[in-house]
């Protein structure tokens, strides 16, 4: 029997070990990635050139970065593997796979989709100001650049890469003026007996804070994020909140580094029709899928964070999952041991991630209170005003109405970064619970796509 | 919405006029019933102007048209130029001026036919040389040969336009009732019913069907089946530039996928029309926007405008229209029962007639005639065998 063709999108944890779990079952998989080099976000790989240790880029993780580094290396020749390219759409049991400006139509039994997951963001009054970078975006300019976003950065959001982010700029050198959370600090109390499902993640979490105390970095938590302060010109000057005990205060900085968790990647699964479903405790759409990562569409499956954002190690895990799935559903025999612990240790970390969102919640009530000059799309500078003017005179009550008559979510991002929180004003607006809302539909191309694009043929 | 057994309105007549559909047709004719002081009520599955009345390519466009459509497009235009004043809402409607032009000097003669033709009926239309387009156009590519330009035709914002209408009908006292979804209607006695899914019943003495790609859907309940066909236009969208493109582009070409159109908004995007159309799912209320599509027009706006080859698309999308077999929509009243109109079917081109179709099927329905001739676009026409044309959307 021909083998099936399988298309990986996505060379991260998940992709990584979903190629490797393929070709053990003797399937040469198509792995498509939009960056240069295989790792994905957490375990990014600096450019060739660059010779910083593993130690020193991924501190207590760099066996992992280390193991999933060599064997993607190892499966080098038994994949066909295709760099800097964007799968930019999907349709009819075709992936168009875009590099250099070519476009290739690449057809596919089975897709999974390993995408990842980017920063899921509430605005700020300011934070449309030269400075500002998502807390994923400041973590990759050190790691793949060892750059730092400014000379003196404030942190600022809720979650675990809050903590994180902020210990390897201090660790890095960089001088951190303040990690600002939002989550007040007996919420954490409360998810403990969550969060000892990976006593080891807990523990390391606890170690963050500590070094991050060391190193004096004043540490706020259940504070009011008010306003980042600056102007077009000069960027980004400093941020004012109220801490837990309602006093104002102000921290100069020329650089913030703000984020709330990560959202799901999910434009392919869209595009790719996926049935969608919302999640309340996170209070995000999701697409649908099994424990092994089955979509609702035959044959294509989700790993990763683009399916659940559970961390690096799950997504190891869940790449696993979705090649068995894969494999199973095109006849193979699977290991049942293997399946078992995938989904064992899965099990134990969607525990231990149900504590993290206990721990740091979204604060989606903040939307309530943005102020009606503050930019929520930044492709397209609309403000809260402007949404709440659609809602309330123009009777917008769903995200892609409110979209057509406000241009939110219109831009070059296409709602990834302002999609979220969007919903949550109209909601707010509108007096409906934010499902109701609904979520902005995928649109290809799912990042621009240059006009010169041709076809190889 | 009331089930109860002994609802004392059950046979009230609900208003004057129903109509069922909420596209552009279905809005204009309610405001324009409103200004006439007839009740009305719109009825829309989703959400008013969703469909293919809010994806367009929001062309103006009269040139090119079937020449006996002029009449209804000019009464349209004119009612273009006084939105803001009637709707006390702005759509965007911009009289930047239009250009269509052909690559093959053999079509320049029909180019020239058209415009002498149109003249007759009101629309005045310039001829450009192949050289006055490169002076003026410079952007374009030197294979144009020529163009003919309507200076008053524009484009306006889609996604603004068919609500605008509805909520200054609501203002105006017009019932708008939306996500509502009429399984069936019926002539029962004196009155048509129109009865939504969830059971609820709407009344009159007169019914507008404006259904759109689904219009025969509801037409042949009235015995009134018509070989409407839907499909799926496919859009996109630049990255904003600088706005420095005033005039809307259109290719004429009897080669489907040279067919190609665009426009800039003031935001500074370009929108971009045309090439090969897609399949339509109308059961589920989709178009998709084709890759391979995608792929065609970017190759034919870069044959047009080399310099877009720079530029990105950030976005795709399609829409689900209605397409009849001689390209002309069902408008007028049914060939068979008194008191029931259509409008529905515009063929790819229905946005620059949405707001003169609104003002004649109001004219029609309060006066039992109009001022502006639609006898070509009667329902009765499928009576009898009609010829193929192939069409063009914008
Ligand atoms: C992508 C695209 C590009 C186009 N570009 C242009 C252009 O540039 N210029 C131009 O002039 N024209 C253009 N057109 C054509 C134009 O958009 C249409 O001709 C016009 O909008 C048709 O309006 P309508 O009201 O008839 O249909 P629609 O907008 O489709 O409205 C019909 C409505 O009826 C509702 N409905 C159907 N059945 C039921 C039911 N049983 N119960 C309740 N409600 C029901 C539907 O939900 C829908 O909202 C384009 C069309 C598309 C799809």
């Amino acid at each position: 029997m021909a083998q099936p063709r399988v298309i990986v999108i996505g060379a991260g944890p998940a992709g990584v070990r979903c190629a490797q779990t393929l070709v053990a079952a003797g399937i040469r998989p198509t792995v498509i990635e939009e960056g240069r080099r295989d790792g994905g976000q957490i375990y990014r790989r600096q450019p060739e050139s660059f010779k910083r240790s593993y130690e020193t880029l991924y501190g207590d993780t760099a066996d992992r970065a280390k193991s999933l580094h060599s064997d993607f290396d190892a499966l080098r020749s038994q994949i066909d593997y295709r760099p800097e390219t964007l799968a930019w759409n999907v349709a009819n049991s075709m992936v168009y796979a875009v590099k250099a400006g070519v476009s290739t139509p690449v057809p596919f039994d089975a897709l999974v989709v390993c995408a990842g997951a980017t920063d899921r963001l509430m605005p700020i009054p300011g934070w449309d100001f030269a400075g500002t970078y998502s807390l994923g975006g400041a973590q990759i300019a050190l790691k793949a650049q060892a750059c730092s976003i400014g000379r003196q950065v404030v942190f600022m959001g809720t979650g675990p890469l809050l903590y994180l982010v902020a210990a390897q700029y201090v660790a890095a050198g960089a001088k951190v003026a303040a990690v600002l959370d939002t989550s007040p600090f007996s919420l954490r109390i409360g998810a403990l007996p969550k969060l000892l499902a990976q006593p080891a993640a807990l523990a390391k979490g606890m170690r963050l804070v500590a070094s991050l105390k060391r190193a004096r970095v004043p540490l706020y938590s259940g504070v009011k994020l008010i306003e980042i302060t600056g102007d077009a010109h000069d960027g980004v000057q400093g941020v004012v909140f109220d801490d837990s005990k309602d006093v104002r205060r102000t921290v100069q900085c020329d650089a913030v580094g703000l984020g709330y968790h990560l959202r799901p990647e999910t434009q392919l699964a869209d595009l790719a029709r996926c049935e969608f479903e919302f999640h309340a405790g996170r209070r995000l759409w999701m697409p649908k899928v099994d424990d092994m990562g089955r979509s609702s569409v035959k044959g294509v499956y989700l790993a990763g964070d683009s399916a659940r954002v559970l961390g690096a190690d799950a997504a190891e895990a869940s790449g696993r999952l979705a090649a068995f799935a894969v494999l199973q559903d095109h006849g193979h025999k699977v290991p049942a041991d293997q399946v078992q612990a995938a989904e064992a240790s899965l099990a134990r970390i969607r525990r231990f991630q149900a504590g993290l969102n206990q721990a740091f919640p979204w604060p989606h009530a903040q939307a309530a209170d943005l102020p009606d000059h503050a930019v929520v799309c930044r492709c397209e500078n609309v403000t809260a005003g402007d949404l709440r003017h659609v809602v309330n005179e123009m009777g917008a009550q769903e995200a892609n109405r409110a979209k057509a008559f406000s241009r939110v979510g219109m831009g070059r991002c296409q709602g990834r970064y302002c999609g979220v929180a969007g919903a949550e004003i109209i909601a707010q607006a509108a007096g409906v619970p934010v499902e109701l809302v609904g979520r902005l539909r995928g649109q290809a191309p799912i990042k621009p796509l240059t006009i010169a694009v041709e076809d190889p043929a | 919405m009331s089930t109860l057994m002994n609802a004392p309105d059950q046979r009230r007549y609900d208003a004057d006029v129903v109509i069922v559909g909420g596209g552009f047709m279905g809005a204009a004719t309610a405001f324009f019933l409103r200004q006439r002081g007839r009740s009305v009520i719109l009825l829309e599955r989703g959400l008013v102007g969703q469909q293919a009345s809010g994806v367009n390519f929001g062309n103006v466009r009269r040139q090119g048209r079937f020449l006996p459509q002029l009449p209804l497009a000019n009464r349209s235009r004119a009612i273009w130029g006084r939105l803001p004043e009637l709707l006390g809402e702005d759509v965007e409607f911009l009289p930047s001026g239009h250009v269509r032009l052909c690559y093959d000097p053999v079509h320049l003669d029909a180019l020239e036919e058209y415009a002498k033709a149109a003249r007759q009926l009101g629309l005045d239309l310039e001829l450009l040389s192949q050289q006055t387009v490169r002076k003026r156009f410079p952007y374009l590519t030197h294979e144009v040969a020529g163009a003919s330009y309507a200076p008053v035709d524009g484009h306006a914002n889609p996604r603004l336009a068919a609500p605008a209408f509805a909520r200054a009908a609501v203002r105006a006292g017009a019932k708008v009732i939306e996500n509502t979804e009429i399984a069936a209607v019926e002539k029962d006695g004196e009155d048509f019913r129109a009865t939504a899914t969830d059971g609820r019943i709407f009344r009159a003495p007169a019914m507008l069907i404006t259904a759109g790609a689904w219009g025969s859907l509801l037409s042949e309940q009235f015995g009134e089946a018509v070989p409407i066909v839907a499909r799926g236009p496919q859009m996109s969208v630049t990255e904003p530039i600088p706005y420095k493109m005033r005039e809307v582009f259109g290719v004429m070409t009897k080669i489907e996928r040279e067919v190609v159109y665009c426009r800039q908004i003031p935001r500074g995007n370009i929108i971009i029309g045309g090439s090969t159309r897609g399949p339509a799912f109308p059961d589920i209320r989709r178009a998709y926007a084709l890759p391979t599509s995608t792929m065609t027009q970017m190759a034919e706006i870069r044959r047009l405008i080399p310099a877009f080859g720079r530029l990105n698309i950030i976005r795709t999308w399609s829409g689900i229209e209605g397409y009849m077999p001689d390209d002309r929509p069902i408008m007028g009243p049914s060939g068979k029962v008194s008191g029931l109109f259509y409008a529905f079917g515009f063929c790819g081109h229905g946005f620059q007639l949405g707001p003169g179709v609104g003002d004649v099927m109001a004219e029609l329905i309060d006066t039992g005639s109009t001022t502006t001739p639609i006898e070509p676009f009667q329902m009765a026409r499928f009576a009898v065998p009609v010829a193929v044309a192939g069409g063009v959307d914008e």
